[in-house]
């Protein structure tokens, strides 16, 4: 078997258009089933908790990349490998704090929001792309690290760009797995 | 068939995957008139040959079916206890295959945990930090290689020891895992993979 080691199988492309538009209405049905914003973006959250324990294993196993030793390493192969992989964006990365923890991904160009002109009248604080937030937590724990995700810039809102704060909190503990039996 | 079986492991060490895909090489089929030459015995679940060996019928090996049918442990397909209808003259001549006994999905369950607990103890073994833990293990009749994900899942895969592409078998094995056991939204995360889609993908 004459294969290279790191072997980019095809991507199954489909209209970007469904893709953004499906998007679109799960956040309206969800703003139909709960009133306030809170719920929603709770459900977003927890949705795209649950994508993203599955998704990083596609990832990983697609990217070929290897253990990263720093939170500023994770934060680019995010931005760069995993956004680039997914959604066709790149956004940038900058370090928050000293202590090198709180990152952020600046995106100017966000894919989801290419239909919504503008939030609807009373539901100022719907965070509408929440998913990615979950999705970024829900991939983040499964290699073992706990991170807040939040929004926080969002250009719907007003912002002149969308930002996304990942923080890293300490690493979860690996050996809790190897006892329970 | 120089791969042998594969075994996929979850975080907390249960066996969620497993498929066997070798031919056994050693099996014996033969007709026998009572009185039977060979001892038999019951063992842990299972009749074997004690004593008697002859004619590619080996010590340790098991009553795999008689007449054709299978046997289920002690038990034949019927129901009744093997010893007891090989003790039975009205049943003779009988035709009883023997070869070596298969492992019980429990003792496969067993077995991938202690793999699971020896992985770790190998990285806690290296005099350098942050080793990885066991990823392969060499005997003579065959090679086991382990690829552990960064989300802690393991792949084993027990191979002919001359068989050679086995890291990216093990790559294509985990693409085929994230593929049809996670993007099926039914499927709960670290929980025993039933889908035949899989089996057949992994037979490819």
């Amino acid at each position: 078997m004459s294969r290279p080691a790191h072997r980019r199988p095809e991507y199954h492309k489909i209209n970007k258009d469904l893709f953004v538009l499906t998007y679109g209405a799960l956040v309206a049905q969800l703003c139909k089933d709960y009133e306030k914003d809170e719920d929603v973006n709770k459900y977003l959250d927890t949705m795209g908790y649950g994508i993203g324990t599955r998704l990083v294993e596609d990832f990983l196993a697609r990217s070929c990349v290897g253990r990263c030793h720093s939170y500023s390493e994770i934060a680019d192969i995010i931005a760069q490998v995993a956004f680039k992989m997914y959604l066709g964006i790149t956004p940038t990365v900058t370090c928050n704090n000293a202590s090198r923890n709180e990152f952020s991904l600046i995106l100017d160009k966000n894919p989801l929001v290419e239909f919504v002109e503008e939030l609807p009248t009373g539901r100022s604080s719907l965070c509408y792309c929440n998913l990615l937030c979950g999705i970024i937590r829900g991939a983040l724990e499964m290699v073992h690290l706990a991170a807040d995700v939040t929004f926080l810039q969002d250009r719907l809102k007003g912002d002149s760009v969308t930002e996304i704060g990942i923080t890293f909190l300490k690493k979860l503990d690996e050996k809790k797995y190897r006892r329970k039996k | 068939m120089a791969i042998f079986s594969v075994y996929v492991v979850n975080k907390a060490g249960g066996l969620i995957y497993q498929l066997d895909s070798y031919a056994p090489r050693a099996e014996a089929e033969k007709t026998f008139s009572y009185p039977l030459d060979l001892l038999l015995k019951l063992h842990d679940e299972r009749v074997l040959v004690a004593f008697g060996q002859r004619d590619g019928i080996r010590v340790g090996h098991a009553v795999l079916a008689i007449n054709g049918v299978d046997v289920n442990g002690k038990y034949t397909a019927d129901g009744k206890e093997v010893l007891e209808y090989l003790g039975n003259p009205a049943n003779y001549p009988v035709s009883i295959r023997f070869g070596r006994p298969r492992l019980t999905s429990n003792e496969k369950l067993m077995l991938a945990s202690m793999f699971h607990s020896l992985f770790a103890i190998g990285s806690q073994l290296s005099p350098e930090q942050g080793s990885s833990g066991i990823e392969m293990l060499e005997t003579d009749t065959f090679k086991l290689h382990c690829f552990q994900t960064l989300t802690g899942i393991k792949f084993v895969v027990l191979a002919d020891p001359r068989q050679a592409g086995i890291d990216s078998l093990l790559r294509k094995i985990y693409e085929i895992y994230s593929d049809f056991a996670l993007k099926n939204p039914f499927y709960s995360l670290e929980m025993p993979i039933s889908m035949k889609l899989k089996a057949e993908e992994a037979g490819a």
